[in-house]
């Protein structure tokens, strides 16, 4: 499948059909969907009603946009008008939205073509999609093993050749960990960036929309279509898309880029070594290398983990049986309620609003959450320090290459440690970029990381350009 | 912090409106009181004076214009309602009997 630059540009020329490029989208979905359980839903019709349009469009002279005829993957958390979004839960099954998430309206302003939605570990709460409520996603490297997650259908339908660009949601992690494990660039944006309306949310003061692509420009010319000023999410900052795209070639002589122990140690031998490689690819090109300690970081993971947990029960009380989706019958209001939540949430999904309900309850709330969000300020704070002494830091996305299958579900708090690298980003609301460099055990790719101050996607695209062309793709 | 008891869990699943079995409630306990445990670790700080953070840049107090925008279709969202009556949601009976 051509990339998502490739692909806007022959349909733009009229090289090629946007209807071509979907028939072969929607060929590679039908050959391995069923092995790897990537799309929960396809929307052939409404996809090829679309590219009819766009093709309709392009014969009569118009510019369509960035994005003109590229096929896109939804993540199910992700509204679209009228489509079944699910969350993977049983508790919204049978549920379509009445409304599109500002995503999906400017990927349709773009040109763009949503094929479908993709597999999600319930309500984006996991790192390998084994949680979701249909079954798990396969690794199309490996279909032994896990894609990451939550966003792993997403992942994954860009590493099987499916779509040239999916959307995730990154929480915790949730972007950049399957963009690591599924060998793909992952782009966490700064928070506030692209509007969070239409995502069903988890944790509201963390979760950010970004791309997965092949390529760090793509995933460039896929953040410029969804970032900039929303009305409708009064967290979104108060400024237009920035310019990403022309930064891509900018590279990083004269930048320092601190190496942060905190996002390294713990991490396989394999996965260091990619590190240590990137390292010297950065240095090579012009930047001057340091060395950090952010102990800070350590305590992120405590902090996330109760963060994250209140905010979840406290978004997901609205899903109680009365405005949509399921209802399990009771007796009064209140079994009925308590009938449908829990027969309608995952046994994960239960434990983290659990987590969260006595974080934020009476006798708990300054002990746990109040102080949660005192070690979150510690986290911006050791942030800030950093970017005193370096433009950019680097790590690894993740601690291991893809693991298989059932290795981590028995032990949920070693299903949140493998999140350890990618949390203190969402803390501080500061964007991070995760880049296929090298492989390691059985061949599977491995994830560096790039990290940056508020607003600094075009450095970071920059820095992911240079270890792509180190990488071997020029 | 005292450790996490087994009624604690009890009551929590209460308030979050769940209904846990025996043999859940004695796994949460356990899982629960591991992820509690860990975050011991922020016991040990001395946060008198640090701020806490709800929004990462500090945005606060977004306001707009008061004006009269198009909200959804009412039909449209009253059609994905699990039980819906003249336009309104349906449930079962919130008020025990009359004593």
């Amino acid at each position: 499948m051509r990339n998502v630059r490739d692909t806007a540009r022959d349909v733009q020329n009229g090289d090629a059909s946007a209807l071509s490029v979907l028939e072969e989208s929607l060929a590679q979905i039908r050959r391995r969907n069923e092995e790897l359980n990537v799309f929960l839903h396809v929307d052939e019709d409404g996809a090829r009603a679309a590219a009819n349009a766009i093709d309709g469009r392009i014969a009569r002279g118009e510019n369509v946009g960035a994005l003109a005829g590229v096929p896109v993957a939804l993540k199910d958390n992700l509204c679209q008008t009228n489509i079944p979004t699910t969350c993977s839960s049983k508790i919204l099954e049978g549920w379509r939205p009445p409304y599109n998430a500002t995503v999906v309206d400017r990927l349709l302003a773009a040109g763009a073509i949503p094929v479908g939605k993709t597999n999600l570990d319930e309500f984006a709460m996991g790192s390998s999609t084994e949680n979701s409520a249909f079954g798990p996603t396969r690794n199309p490297l490996d279909t032994s093993r896990v894609p990451g997650g939550s966003s792993g259908g997403s992942a994954a339908a860009v590493a099987a050749d499916m779509t040239p660009l999916a959307l995730g949601s990154d929480t915790g992690g949730s972007i950049r960990q399957p963009a690591a494990l599924c060998g793909l660039i992952g782009v966490k944006p700064s928070y506030g960036l692209v509007s969070r309306y239409g995502l069903i949310a988890f944790a509201s003061s963390l979760d950010q929309i970004g791309p997965l692509t092949k390529t760090v420009t793509d995933a460039a010319m896929a953040l410029e279509v969804i970032a900039g000023h929303d009305p409708l999410d009064s967290t979104s900052l108060p400024e237009p898309s920035p310019s990403l795209v022309a930064h891509v070639e900018d590279g990083v002589a004269g930048k320092r880029i601190g190496v942060v122990r905190e996002l390294i140690d713990g991490a396989d031998a394999d996965v260091v070594a990619s590190v240590e490689r990137a390292v010297e690819a950065l240095k090579e090109a012009g930047a001057t290398i340091i060395e950090l300690s952010v102990p800070e970081f350590r305590l992120g993971l405590s902090a996330y983990y109760l963060i994250a947990p209140a905010e979840a029960s406290s978004n997901l009380a609205r899903f109680d049986g009365v405005r949509y989706g399921l209802r399990v019958d009771g007796d009064d209001v209140t079994s009925m309620m308590e009938a449908t939540r829990t027969a309608g949430f995952g046994e994960e999904v239960k434990r983290r609003i659990m987590l969260g309900t006595y974080a934020l309850s009476a006798g708990y709330y300054d002990a746990y959450y109040g102080q949660a969000l005192k070690v979150r300020t510690l986290t911006i704070d050791a942030f800030r320090r950093a970017y005193h002494q370096a433009d950019l830091l680097l790590g690894a996305t993740t601690p291991s290459v893809a693991f298989e299958f059932g290795s981590k579900t028995a032990d949920p708090m070693a299903m949140y440690l493998s999140d350890v690298f990618t949390i203190p980003s969402n803390l501080s609301g500061e964007p991070a970029i995760s880049v296929p460099f090298g492989t390691g055990e059985a061949g599977l790719p491995i994830g560096v990381q790039l990290l940056g101050p508020g607003r600094s996607e075009g450095q970071l695209f920059a820095g992911a350009r240079v270890l792509e062309i180190a990488d071997g793709r020029p | 912090m005292p450790g996490l008891k087994r009624e604690d869990v009890a009551h929590v699943a209460k308030l979050a409106r769940l209904t846990m079995s025996e043999s859940e409630l004695d796994k949460f306990t356990v899982q629960l009181g591991q992820v509690l445990d860990h975050a011991s670790d922020m016991n040990a700080l001395d946060l008198d004076g640090v701020v806490a953070t709800a929004h990462p840049f500090g945005l606060i107090n977004v306001v707009r214009d008061d004006e009269v925008r198009p909200g959804l279709d009412h039909d449209a969202v009253m059609a994905m309602a699990p039980d819906a009556q003249d336009g309104r949601f349906a449930v079962p009976r919130i008020l025990g009997e009359a004593p």
